[in-house]
Parts: C-alpha cells; sequence; structure tokens
C-alpha cells in the first residue's frame, strides 16, 4: 500500500524548528485503522487497501455497515453457502466511523491487521485529503477573490457585484466557465507535499507543517505525498 | 484524551521547562542567540514590556525602548528557544495590561512609576 493513513484534524498551534525558527503546525490525530478490506487485481481489477477509523457504536451502524466487517449470518449469506459462494474474509471488528480505501499494494498488510501512524517515521511529505469548511452560497469577490466595485464615483448598490460577464449582441450569449457566484466549500479539497515535522506514536499523533482542510474534528485522509 | 488537551500536550513540548516570569510594564534586558555566519552569538535588547498577547506556545511580547531619539520595538515569543534568559531589571506600577500609551509620549513622560520587589524570594 502507498504509505497513508485515516484521521482527524485537531487543531493548529506553533512549534519550534531545530534552528529556533516558529513553526505553524496542524496536528492531526491520526490512526490505529483497521485493514476492511484489501482489493486485488484478480477479484477487484485494482489494487487497494480498505482503512477504518474510529469505532461506531453498533446501534447507530446501519446492517450493511455491520456486515462489512463481520459475519451476520443472515439468510442471504447462507443461501449463498450452501451455493458455494466464497465469502470474503472480515476484520471481525465494529463497525467504523470513518472508511476509505488507499490505492497501491497491499504488501504484508492483511484483513483484520492494522495501520498505525508509525509508518510515516520515515516519510518528509504528505498529501491531506479532506472536505473542506462550507462557505455556502458565496459571492464572486469571496468565491473568486474578485475585487468588487467601486465604494464611490456613483456606484450604486452593487460595491461587492462582480460587473460585466461577456459581450453584447455579438455572440449574445456567455461564455463557458465563467467565474460567478455559487456555492462555495464543503467540498473535496487536497493540499500536496506538506512537510511532516515530527510523528508521535505514543499519543498518535502526526504533525505537519502548514494548513489542511476542514474544520477542527474533521475526518482526513493522509497520503505519502506522489510529487517529484 | 479529547482534542484540547492533545493541542495543549503538542504545546506543551514546545514550550520552556521554566516559563520565563515577568509583567507588563518590567524593564527588562532580553538575551537572543543570534547566528553571525558561523559564529553564535549573544544579542541584548532592553526596554520596558509593553505588551503580552497569545497563550501557550503562541505567547508573545512586545519590548519597546528609544534608539537615538527614536521608539524601537520588537515582540520575541515568549518560549522562543532563540532568547538564552530574561534579566529583569526594574519593576512598575502600570494599571493596564498593554501601554500603548507610552508610544505617544516622550522625553521625561516615558517614566514610569517604580515598584519595589523582592527578587530575593
Amino acid at each position: 500500500m502507498a504509505i497513508g493513513i485515516l484521521g482527524r484534524k485537531v487543531g493548529m498551534t506553533q512549534v519550534y524548528d531545530d534552528s529556533g525558527k516558529v513553526v505553524p503546525v496542524t496536528v492531526v490525530h491520526a490512526g490505529p485503522c483497521k485493514v476492511l478490506r484489501v482489493r486485488t487485481p484478480d477479484r477487484d481489477g485494482y489494487e487497494a487497501v480498505q482503512l477504518g477509523y474510529v469505532d461506531k457504536p453498533r446501534r447507530l451502524a446501519s446492517r450493511s455497515e455491520r456486515g462489512q466487517v463481520a459475519k451476520l449470518d443472515g439468510k442471504r449469506a447462507k443461501r449463498r453457502a450452501a451455493a458455494g459462494v466464497e465469502s470474503q474474509p472480515k476484520p471481525d471488528c465494529e463497525p467504523q466511523r470513518f472508511v476509505r480505501e488507499i490505492r497501491g499494494e497491499a504488501g504484508e498488510l492483511e484483513v483484520g491487521g492494522e495501520v498505525k501512524v508509525d509508518v510515516f517515521a520515515e516519510v518528509d511529505c504528505v498529501d491531506v485529503v479532506a472536505t473542506s469548511k462550507g462557505r455556502g452560497f458565496s459571492g464572486a469577490m469571496k468565491r473568486h477573490n474578485f475585487a468588487g466595485q467601486r465604494a464611490t464615483h456613483g456606484v450604486k448598490k452593487c460595491h461587492r457585484h462582480m460587473g460585466g460577464t461577456g459581450c453584447s449582441a455579438s455572440p449574445s450569449r456567455l461564455f463557458k466557465g465563467i467565474r460567478m457566484p455559487g456555492q462555495y466549500g464543503n467540498a473535496r479539497c487536497t493540499v500536496r507535499n506538506q512537510k511532516v515535522v515530527r510523528v508521535d506514536s505514543e499519543q498518535n499523533l502526526l504533525i505537519i507543517r502548514g494548513g489542511i482542510p476542514g474544520p477542527n474534528g474533521g475526518y482526513v485522509v493522509v497520503k505519502q505525498t506522489n510529487t517529484m | 484524551m479529547n482534542q484540547q488537551e492533545i493541542l495543549k500536550s503538542v504545546e506543551q513540548s514546545a514550550m520552556k521547562e521554566e516559563r520565563p516570569q515577568f509583567e507588563v510594564g518590567d524593564t527588562v534586558d532580553v538575551h537572543t542567540k543570534i547566528l553571525e555566519g558561523e559564529k553564535e552569538r549573544i544579542q541584548v535588547f532592553s526596554g520596558v514590556v509593553i505588551a503580552r498577547n497569545g497563550s501557550g506556545s503562541k505567547e508573545m511580547f512586545c519590548v519597546r525602548r528609544i534608539v537615538a531619539g527614536q521608539g524601537v520595538e520588537r515582540k520575541f515569543p515568549v518560549n522562543s528557544p532563540r532568547i538564552d534568559h530574561i534579566d529583569i531589571k526594574r519593576s512598575a506600577v502600570v494599571r493596564r495590561a498593554k501601554l500603548f500609551y507610552l508610544r505617544e509620549r516622550q522625553g521625561k513622560a516615558v517614566r514610569l512609576k517604580e515598584r519595589r520587589v523582592d527578587r530575593t524570594k
């Protein structure tokens, strides 16, 4: 597997580097993650490892979520067993709150195994994938950093408007891709090539230089970067 | 551990074991380590602490002094490893947390009323 783990953003703070300079860091509570599934080219057509982070109470989990992590012995399962369909190995753990797949060879990982934050001990830089903070329906100034219009000189009630969007009778339509107001944030967002400052395997913490998307407490996927 | 406790423990690792003890209004000598080429040497910046802000490892303080008739302010992180130590020369009676009013004053008006503190304790 490409080196990766699931976690939760704890918050930002600052620490000092060896030369005494202030480093802005984000603390991520990462792992331990259970391996729920191993995808193989023979069966699934691609290679990946499915990880789960944080146990979820069974009463909150749906039947399919419970069936994902343990054998349920339902009618259908019995019928399938009788028909000779081989069932997939299950990790036999509690249902998981946050489940994601990380592409790449499984290597030594098996279903039911664990991925801990130690895997990042030798890693310099990571990519972090998360859902950015939702800002709702936002204007062009906030969403695209437009300059808006003037405060005075005859501008009437459109100080934060975006201004012209196209031409006149020719072509008498708007071109595609014009940046306009709309939903901003609450979208999958990746920051790449962030330095790993420290790995605290005792407390399962990953300390990453700079900011990462989403609110404190939001779920994140951290992977070893593939940028050159 | 909840999230705030985790954050606190990370901040704790960046903080000095012994928290420098000084207050707003103190006249201090800040001994900072600076790199000159290869060599490290200690530079002293002395003046009045006019503000402290932030908390935990993010705490900063501001020192003001008059150099050649010109006011100079310098901000330091309280927990910076670049600060060797801080000497307190004099304490003063102050009635607010930020002494920004000193910026508008010149000459004798900059003086603060001294507060005698027994430092031997």
